[in-house]
């Protein structure tokens, strides 16, 4: 069984690959190149496979799942300069498929129990583009 | 270090159609298609979703130049499709009905038979379209599905 929470954060970033040149970085990313930075809506979709408790009827307490996506994801992406602000993106370009890899690390090891597992993040960088990460290949 | 990566872009159009089997009479197409059967034929504002598949490409972190991908689509399917009458103005329809099932499969070939002309061969694969004729249903045809 597959249960997705959702939640929101808004950050800005700038995609530019340091080893380019400003001219090959405006042809690779546009716009997302400007070294001002930029800003999202994301919406970040968690989704985690498990079978129900027979006693409870859940497969996880949702509650703790919200605290988990709160603590692990939204305190540290919310209202941040993702390049500046969050590791690793110092050095790691946060292009939407990286920061779903990068949200996915920071919640595997807490999704990771006997009973519910985390089967995959969508990050939706806007209304239009989402990104979908399922781990390393099994 | 990375594992299955997705990218899905959504594009919109809108077109018209008439949903009418030849191999049925008129009052086994109306019975099945009903409203959809209107001779006049009727209109929706499509939304289609492309997923594509792939490793990181290192230089950009990304699976997928959106550039690349959202002038192939375009070229392929949102021009020729756009403000057309479906059953009288694309070719693959006059064959067949065009319901969101076949609509989605057009869409496949369309990509898949003009995928290399963009994309190289390690390059970022298609995985699928989904269909959404409105935001109350949607058809997802994978790539694989579509020779």
């Amino acid at each position: 069984m597959l249960i997705t929470r959702k939640v929101e954060f808004s950050a800005s970033h700038v995609c530019r690959n340091p080893l380019l040149s400003d001219a090959e970085n405006g042809a690779l990313f546009g716009a997302a190149a400007n070294p001002h930075g930029h800003g999202h809506n994301y919406v970040l979709e968690v989704t985690v496979e498990g079978s129900p408790d027979p006693v409870t009827g859940m497969v996880l307490d949702l509650k703790a799942l919200k605290e988990t996506l709160n603590r692990e994801v939204v305190e540290i992406y919310d209202h941040r300069f993702l390049n500046r602000e969050v590791a690793p993106f110092a050095n790691v370009i946060p292009t939407p498929e990286n920061i779903a890899i990068d949200i996915w690390n920071r919640l595997q090891p807490h999704l990771n129990g006997p009973r519910a597992r985390l089967h995959g993040v969508r990050v939706y960088e806007t209304p239009d583009l989402y990104v979908e990460y399922f781990g390393e290949a099994q | 270090m990375s594992g299955v990566i997705h990218v899905t872009r959504k594009y919109r159009f809108s077109a018209s159609h008439r949903l009418h089997a030849p191999q049925l009479g008129d009052a086994e197409n109306r019975a099945l298609y009903g409203k959809c059967n209107n001779p006049f034929g009727h209109g929706h504002n499509y939304e289609i979703a492309v997923t594509v598949g792939g490793p990181l490409e290192p230089r950009s972190g990304r699976v997928v130049d959106l550039d690349l991908l959202d002038g192939l689509v375009r070229r392929q399917v949102l021009e020729p499709f756009e403000h057309r009458n479906l059953n009288e103005e694309v070719e693959a329809f006059r064959a067949a009905v065009p319901t969101s099932e076949n609509l989605g499969r057009e869409v496949v070939r369309r990509l898949k038979r003009n995928w290399r002309t963009v994309f190289p061969a390690e390059g970022p694969r298609l995985e699928r379209v989904a269909v959404a004729e409105t935001s109350r249903n949607a058809f997802e045809v994978a790539a694989h599905e579509i020779e």
